[in-house]
């Protein structure tokens, strides 16, 4: 008798009609907003600090070149020793004062400038303020050799390499930005939730053993079934609260983006300085276009349907061993032991994603990855927006459809015996002896 | 076919411990079959064999003379002795869902489930999460699940436990009321009263071997010691105890009686009747009592456990 819809349904139900699984569907994505509004505010309020700094040029070669922003007020000190300096900038309560000592010559000088704080400054105010010293003296310098500094000026190149391939794809630095955060994205989706959605499976077979319903349930169906149909039926929990997430999120981040677009267009950050440089540039447009092409060029339909398989592959692969995992236990406090070895590959796919693709989508290292099946899932999908030959993508569906079904095979075999064993916290040999029953 | 259920040399190991060693029993169709043994014998196993939870290592179980399949599942109901249910569902969710996993479609299900709620007088839990009731009344709905599909064969593991006297009694009224109806019971308990008032077959089962099985009055028989007690009036207690034992073995006895009688247990050679006792106790003194001792259940589950 085939009852896995019935299982599926149940375990459907059980869990959105869940009171906790309501609320956390509810709650987190105003929680995440309320998280990033915080941080924005945060990083407003930090950035919006306004900050003196008081300059004392003994050496009179850069005193000028400080000229006060909105957010750094720069005081030039005259005519007193650096101790009364220091106790000024003290007593004043500033943030720091930078001395630049006398010295003969701008080399000299360049290695005796000091900044004295109560606590340990800014890195970011530290490299501002090096980077105009820089350029200051080597200005100074240029001059000093005879050079022209504004001749030197006219003669800048600025190159931005246009990338085509043979086929007369043409690509760009942004695109590539692009075709990284889709594939990290769908990467990184597949991780939450394989750790979300595993755990909801774990706990659920737990609470199928403490219960005891679990021995009524498989004199009923086969154990493969129920394990079967709580997966399938929790992930169409997870499906689902998944895209109430997307959903809300999106009308939150929107209505909320427009009650602060006010605000926003306020601040007045580097990037955003960067940002009105590009747009008044004149090939701006052509860039846009270009990314907008690009995105067009995606393998969307690929991309689309290796989601699917690797997203479903993946998670089957690590869900199975979940479920194996709540039948060897008791209770949740003995799943750490065998949570490790889960968790372990899975971080690493994370990270050879992000370390490994990001520089070389096509190296040893991703493309190795990108085969091995407790890997592949994560790897495969940051790799396919980059375009992965079709027979890559064949293999690796097919070694992780194998393994799939090995493992599930394997923890049938755990949660067949494992559901019905009490009182004892199970170790690996134990596991394994199992397996031949 | 008068077997209901025929498990014929079953073994079954878990690694290295033999959990049931070439294990036959026969269960007559409606018969109460008692499956007896001590913790640990191995019950539990050859019950998860019936109801394929667990697969035999060898040996063969056959249904009403077919081998079992997946097919037999509806044919079975099982009561297992660690129970329970889904806290956070409801009553009548919960039983339909088990219902269903039984293979009754949901309208006969729910038809089957009123009936049944309303015999108990359990109507008014239908919409209630079994955290909310107690441990009693979750088993009220767990018996009601086991036995809802009308399955041939029922199989109890300590059915009473979690009862008051009164729904335990209840229970064991129903459990009859089904072999009325026309199903076999297998019934695994450590209460030898219920096995006394229930079980007319019993197997008992020791350290994975089965040590005895067959009719429950045929075994009594055989472990009947051929002892009497007897009560009886005399003038001269001393004198009449004297004269009784220069002919027969005896024991002091205890029972209640409204007289002050001399209470001995009297055992007979193999070859004396209870007929020629009393006719030897009638012609000394005046019989008030006389009672063929029997072996309880109890007293033979003890005897073998501890023989074997």
């Amino acid at each position: 008798m085939n009852h896995l819809p019935l299982i599926i349904k149940r375990e459907y139900l059980t869990k959105v009609k869940n009171k906790s699984f309501i609320i956390m569907t509810i709650l987190s994505p105003l929680i995440m907003i309320a998280l990033i509004a915080v941080v924005a505010y945060l990083s407003q309020l930090n950035n919006n600090k306004e900050r003196t700094i008081s300059i004392l040029d003994e050496s009179g070669l850069v005193e000028k070149i400080f000229t006060s922003t909105d957010n750094t007020k720069y005081i030039v000190l005259n005519n007193i020793s650096l101790d009364e300096a220091k106790q000024q900038v003290e007593e004043k309560e500033e943030y720091g004062l930078l001395h630049i000592a006398s010295g003969n010559g701008i080399d000299e000088v360049s290695k005796s400038i000091k900044f004295y704080s109560k606590d340990t400054p800014s890195i970011t105010v530290i490299e501002s303020l090096e980077s105009k010293l820089e350029k200051e003296l080597k200005d100074q310098k240029l001059v000093e050799e005879g050079v022209d500094v504004e001749k030197l000026k006219s003669t800048r190149v600025s190159i931005d390499i246009a990338q085509e391939s043979f086929l007369g794809e043409r690509t760009s630095k942004a695109g590539n930005i692009m075709k990284l955060v889709f594939g990290g994205a769908a990467g990184y989706l597949l991780f939450m939730f394989i750790i979300i959605y595993g755990n909801m499976i774990m706990r659920s077979v737990i609470e199928e053993k403490t219960s005891r319903i679990i021995e009524v349930i498989i004199s009923s169906v086969k154990p493969v079934q129920l394990m079967l149909g709580k997966i399938i039926g929790t992930s169409l929990a997870g499906i689902t609260q998944f895209l109430i997430w997307m959903i809300l999120g999106g009308i939150l981040l929107t209505s909320l983006s427009m009650i602060f677009n006010i605000d926003l267009a306020q601040m007045q950050t580097p990037q955003q300085e960067l940002m009105q440089q590009a747009i008044e540039s004149p090939d701006f447009n052509d860039k846009v276009q270009l990314i907008f092409n690009e995105f067009r060029s995606l393998p969307i339909l690929n991309l689309i349907i290796a989601f699917i398989l690797f997203f479903v592959g993946g998670y089957l692969l690590y869900s199975s061993l979940y479920a194996a995992i709540g039948a060897a236990v008791d209770n949740e406090t003995d799943t750490q032991q065998f949570m490790m070895p889960i968790l372990m590959p899975l971080i690493l796919a994370v990270y050879v994603g992000i370390f490994t693709v990001i520089e070389d989508p096509h190296g040893t290292v991703s493309t190795v990855f990108s085969f091995i099946p407790f890997t592949s899932p994560v790897v495969m999908l940051m790799r396919i927006p980059f375009g992965v030959p079709i027979w890559q993508q064949i293999v690796s569906v097919l070694l992780l459809i194998g393994t799939f079904m090995f493992t599930v095979w394997f923890a049938a075999k755990i949660y067949r015996v494992g559901i019905l064993m009490y009182g004892k916290k199970p170790s690996y040999k134990e596991l394994y002896k199992w397996l031949r029953y | 076919m008068n077997n209901l259920l025929v498990a014929d040399t079953v073994s079954k190991s878990f690694g290295n411990f033999k959990a049931l060693n070439n294990v036959s029993i026969e269960v007559p169709k409606g018969s109460i079959f008692g499956l007896l043994g001590p913790n640990g014998a191995g019950k539990t196993t050859l019950i998860r064999v019936i109801n394929q939870i667990t697969m035999p290592d060898t040996g063969s179980v056959l249904l009403d003379g077919e081998a079992l399949k997946p097919q037999h599942i509806k044919d079975i109901g099982y009561l297992p002795e660690e129970r329970g249910l889904y806290k956070s569902m409801k009553v009548g969710e919960q039983a339909l869902y088990l219902a269903q996993l039984k293979g009754m479609s949901k309208s006969e299900a729910k038809q089957r489930l009123k009936y049944w709620f309303e015999k108990l007088e359990i109507g008014d839990w239908w919409n209630k999460k079994i955290q909310e009731l107690s441990k009693g009344m979750a088993q009220k709905i767990q018996f009601v699940v086991t036995v809802l599909h009308r399955p041939k064969l029922l199989i109890f593991d300590e059915p009473f436990s979690g009862f008051d006297p009164i729904n335990a009694n209840l229970i064991k009224d129903e459990i009859l009321q089904l072999r009325e109806e026309g199903a076999t019971v297998i019934f695994s308990t450590h209460r030898m009263e219920s096995v006394e008032e229930l079980c007319d077959h019993i197997a008992l089962i020791h350290k994975s071997n089965k040590i005895l099985d067959g009719k429950l009055q045929d075994i009594k028989r055989q472990y009947k010691t051929n002892t009497f007690e007897v009560g009886l009036v005399t003038e001269n207690e001393t004198e009449l105890t004297k004269i009784i034992n220069a002919k027969f073995e005896t024991t002091p006895a205890d029972f209640k009686s409204l007289n002050d009688d001399l209470k001995l247990n009297i055992k007979l050679k193999d070859s004396e009747t209870s007929n020629d006792l009393l006719s030897f106790l009638t012609s000394k003194a005046q019989v008030n009592h006389f009672n063929e001792l029997v072996p309880s259940a109890n007293d033979i589950f003890i005897q073998t456990v501890k023989n074997s």
